[in-house]
């Protein structure tokens, strides 16, 4: 077992001060300015500081304590728990099937006391750690190998099937998409990726047979919404009221009526952006999307900064999960793709979602402060 | 080292080929943002509003009925209620259960309560109970703390301060029907009701005024956020009655529990002022709906509460008809003013002996001796000389068998037969028929308001129509001055010979009805007495002195009827009275006809802008 003290000792000039120094702080700033817009548009959602917007900038205080301390933290020391937390949110997976709370039909949630859990978004952190790490010191002979993909290809399988259970179409999509995306990072080739792709239509249709008929309803609701208004058409329907009520423009701070009166579901959750983009119009809506866009790209110049595989391959793995939470819930709102439960990061209510993606994000700062770190050639050797 | 190289370089690629990657993709939601927010947003934004905004009517308050004085006499009152919104507690049974301990509950209100709590949404309040007291309102003010989501709330509900006195004038309302529903969407809003009988019904065009309208802004579950606009309705027209509430109220203490109907009318231009039925009802009980209990019981007494007996009831005329039977012979030429017809006690047709009232006949004697003395033969004769169809031609004129023209539902037209009429009905006239009709009796069928009309018009010579609306709103309606009436196609001087006879029946010596004479210095009363046979009485019960109709079941007995106007040499007051299975009219309604017309004379309400007792209260 080794202690950061050891490690520090092998580069002395690396100290606490110069840790914070080398934390990018403009990064920092966006993700405060978007915790901001999320209490903006909460507050309204809420008809004031209540219920939500206090709530969540409590949060978003406590969570960036968290990540500015976890960017101190040596990277080289989380990349030894990658596995232990992959493990850990596997087992979390398989116990929320066996005794998770219900909700809106899922099983998505694990209460630990006053904290609700949600081990699907740990576990994609937990998986682009674990990928990062099993392609750490790989050499680009050993990944075109397929045998050696084989282990990392099962860790993404485990708990794609387990989400899939849940059944989390939405995060189930997501998870596989992170993982796959640390493979491409990793090097994997390209007749790898061509020999995945065929399979995905069988695929496809066969997952389309085992979807809950809620599941159904969305895809059919999804390519003809007007089909069923009342019933599974009518989230979709009603986003896009809000979103054309909005116009260029928007109706103003506290102005939304889709929002304010209820025809939203779930409108401090899933449709958050549906109150931005109502209230403050396209322009609104274009700038909050660039402000998440730069965050994302800003986490992928983080990996193309870092000049250790395992930084590298954690960073793109954390950006594309940022990518696929802002896509797949724009897409929605915009009735792009059928409705999934996925929050907007950092500006939709709940403290499970903001947690996981404060801590993503200490991960990512901390990869940012060590990027010149150089992890030893053997893992005994740190030992 | 080189592949070490290979694989950073790699990536670097793959991460550059990501970020354009993400970067397109989030464009392309900004492209369809774009498209949905601004090339589409105007559809969407109508959608936006048709989806929040919701209009709602507002009932317009009922306009009041007032009497002639401006009594009320159909108005509304504030209904104190208490309403349960259920979403405002956690338990609904307990604060039930804890409102019943306070303000007791019925069986059926539980019942009720229980549905609506079913049906209705959670934030849509159930009404627990209605018409609180103070002592009820209070009790659940302070024990507010105890019963979450309950309130008390204030609707108005139609309040009728005389109650039974009018309830045949005045009518009642009732909630809405099905079939009323489409016609005005006021109706269909909670507490609005409609007009089922009386004026009530008759002027429910101009009582229920007109709606408002309020654009409120709703929610997705149509809970009402706000009010955006408002247009107020107008209230229901104030409908001003010609009747005079004092005055109906002592004629019905003079009536007791009789069946009877008596009518007070102006002569002079139609105005009734009084229009008593008895036994009446509650008009009260409608708004809320009537128990099946309660309606059997008026329906089932044979007294009839339900029906206005003085505009649906329909009786034999009897002897008030011989004045019309007088006139038409008068005025068709069967008869002279000076002709006298002798009377043996009988008139025989063929096999057929048709009898006068007075068993040993009334000697020879003219119509004035005839009316004076009610004298059956001669009408009997006037009548068969005349022919029905002649007596059916002048009789109509005075509103027997036709419509009079009263601004009231349900008004019976009653029957005047003519021979036209018979054949309709597949029959042939005969002689003996047209004798029948001459004395009121066989087909001839009139309403209590048809025989008050007819003295009237006897009186005036003019075409007065009965009406029971004097006012809309303060103006004044047409008919409320004798020249807005046409003079009758009758010959004065047979009019005045007829009025003669009439004031010979009650102040000359030897009249049928001196009980009536009015007693008041320089004013007389001409009446006619009149006593309808219900049951043909048989030859053998009259020879062997067998008949006493005192004695026979009520519902066989005659009926009663005594119709009269006054002042005889100024007439302004017309009365006719008619007690079911009465007996001799002479007898029984005479003397009430006397103390109505007494009263009316004292009180003089046509002649009155402001109610005697009033002027003397406030002066």
């Amino acid at each position: 077992m080794i202690s950061e003290r050891r490690l520090l000792r092998a580069e002395p000039d690396f100290g606490l001060l110069t840790k914070l120094w080398r934390i990018n702080w403009l990064y920092v700033l966006l993700l405060c300015a978007l915790a901001g817009c999320g209490y903006v548009a909460l507050y309204s959602a809420g008809g004031g500081p209540e219920p939500y917007a206090w709530r969540h900038g409590l949060r978003f205080g406590f969570s960036l304590v968290m990540m500015l301390s976890l960017a101190m933290v040596d990277i080289r020391l989380v990349a030894r728990f990658s596995w232990p937390i992959y493990a850990a949110a596997l087992a979390l997976l398989v116990m929320v099937l066996k005794m998770g709370h219900v909700g809106k039909g899922a099983e998505r949630w694990l209460e630990l006391g006053p904290v609700q859990l949600q081990p699907s978004e740990i576990m994609k952190v937990a998986l682009a750690m674990a990928l990062a790490h099993w392609f750490n010191r790989a050499s680009w002979a050993r990944v075109g190998n397929p045998l050696f993909l084989l282990p990392p290809a099962l860790a993404i399988l485990a708990p794609v099937a387990l989400i899939l259970k849940e059944p989390n179409l939405g995060t189930a999509f997501i998870t596989g998409v992170v993982g796959l995306s640390v493979l491409v990072g990793a090097g994997m080739r390209l007749w790898q990726m061509a020999i995945l792709a065929i399979p995905v239509p069988f695929l496809a249709t066969v997952a389309y047979h085992h979807l809950h008929d809620y599941q159904r309803a969305r895809i059919t609701t999804f390519l003809n919404p007007e089909s069923d208004p009342l019933g599974a058409g009518y989230n979709i329907i009603q986003s896009k009221i809000a979103l054309g009520s909005g116009g260029m423009w928007g109706r103003g701070f506290m102005q939304g009526t889709q929002a304010h009166l209820n025809f939203l579901p779930e409108k401090q959750t899933d449709f958050i952006f549906s109150i931005v983009a109502e209230e403050w119009g396209l322009v609104g809506a274009l700038a909050l999307l660039t402000l998440l866009l730069a965050i994302i790209l800003g986490g992928m110049l983080v990996a193309l900064r870092c000049r250790h595989q395992y930084g590298r391959l954690l960073a793109l793995g954390i950006s594309v999960n940022m990518f696929m939470y802002v896509f797949v819930n724009v897409a929605m709102v915009v009735g792009a793709i059928p409705v999934g439960g996925v929050p907007l990061p950092l500006v939709s209510h709940g403290g499970s979602a903001m947690l996981t993606v404060m801590f993503a994000m200490g991960l990512l700062m901390s990869v940012h402060v060590h990027r010149d770190v150089v992890f030893p050639d053997k893992r005994d050797a740190l030992d | 080292m080189k592949q070490e190289g290979t694989r950073n370089g790699v990536f670097t690629r793959r991460a550059l080929l990501l970020m354009a990657g993400q970067t397109a993709a989030l464009g392309a939601l900004g492209v369809k943002l774009y498209r949905v927010q601004v090339e589409q947003g105007a559809r969407y934004a109508t959608l936006a509003d048709s989806n929040r905004m919701s209009a709602r009517l507002i009932a317009p308050p009922r306009g009041r009925i007032l009497d002639r004085f401006g009594e009320v006499l159909a108005g509304n009152s504030l209904n104190w209620r208490a309403l349960f919104l259920a979403e405002q507690t956690t338990d609904v049974a307990g604060t039930l259960a804890a409102f019943d301990r306070i303000v007791s509950l019925e069986d059926h209100d539980r019942a009720r309560i229980e549905r609506d709590l079913k049906h209705n949404r959670r934030f849509i309040p159930v009404t627990l109970k209605e018409f609180l007291d103070w002592d009820q309102m209070a009790r659940i003010e302070v024990n507010a703390p105890d019963l979450p989501g309950v309130f008390v709330d204030v609707g108005t509900t139609r309040r009728y301060p005389f109650g039974p006195d009018l309830a045949h004038i005045v009518g009642y309302v009732a909630p809405p029907s099905d079939a009323d529903l489409g016609l005005d969407p006021v109706l269909a809003l909670p507490g609005v009701r409609v007009g089922r009988a009386g004026i009530e019904q008759f002027r429910e065009e101009e009582l229920r005024g007109d709606a408002g309208e309020v654009q409120m802004e709703v929610n997705a579950v149509g809970r009402i956020i706000r009010e955006l606009d408002r247009t107020e309705g107008s209230p229901g027209d104030e409908v001003g009655l010609t009747i005079d509430v004092a005055l109906q109220r002592s004629i019905l203490a003079q009536l007791g529990d009789t069946a009877a109907s008596a009518v007070v009318m102006d002569c002079t231009n139609g105005e009734v002022l009084a229009m008593t039925t008895t036994p009446s009802f509650d008009p009260a009980l409608f708004d809320s709906g009537v128990s099946q209990a309660q309606w059997n019981e008026w329906t089932s007494d044979r007294k009839t509460p339900l029906i206005n007996k003085a505009t649906a009831g329909v009786y034999p005329p009897g002897s008030t008809f011989k004045m019309a039977v007088g006139l038409a012979g008068l005025r068709c030429g069967a008869i002279t003013e000076t002709d006298r017809i002798s009377c043996p006690g009988y008139i025989d047709l063929g096999d057929t002996r048709f009898h006068c009232w007075r068993k040993h006949g009334h000697g020879s004697q003219d119509l004035h001796g005839a009316l004076k003395h009610s004298c059956d033969v001669f009408f009997y004769e006037v009548a068969r000389r005349a022919g029905i169809d002649a007596v059916a031609q002048t009789a109509n004129q005075f509103s027997f068998g036709v419509d009079t023209g009263v601004d009231l539902p349900g008004a019976r037209r009653g029957l005047m037969p003519t021979t036209a009429w018979r054949r309709r009905h597949g029959h042939v006239w005969t002689v003996g028929d047209t004798i029948g009709c001459g004395i009121g009796q066989g087909f001839v069928l009139a309403t209590p308001l048809q025989l008050a009309t007819y003295v009237s018009r006897i009186a005036t010579g003019r075409a007065v129509v009965p009406h029971v609306t004097r006012t809309i709103t303060g103006t004044l309606q047409t008919g409320a001055k004798p020249d807005d009436y046409p003079v009758l196609d009758v010959p004065e001087s047979a009019l005045q010979l007829v009025r003669a006879g009439m004031f010979a029946v009650v102040n000359e010596g030897g009249g049928t009805a001196p009980h009536a004479r009015l007693g008041l210095p320089g004013m007389q009363l001409a009446g006619k007495t009149g006593s309808s046979q219900v049951r043909r009485v048989s030859r053998w019960a009259r020879e062997h002195g067998h008949f006493n109709s005192a004695q026979l079941p009520w519902e066989f007995r005659p009926h009663a009827l005594f119709v009269c106007f006054a002042p005889y040499d100024a007439p302004r007051y017309a009365v006719a009275v008619v007690v079911e299975h009465g007996n001799a009219g002479a007898d029984v309604a005479a003397p009430l006809a006397r103390d109505i017309m007494r009263d009316t004379i004292t009180r003089d309400p046509a002649r009155r802008t402001v109610a005697p007792g009033q002027s003397v209260a406030s002066g």
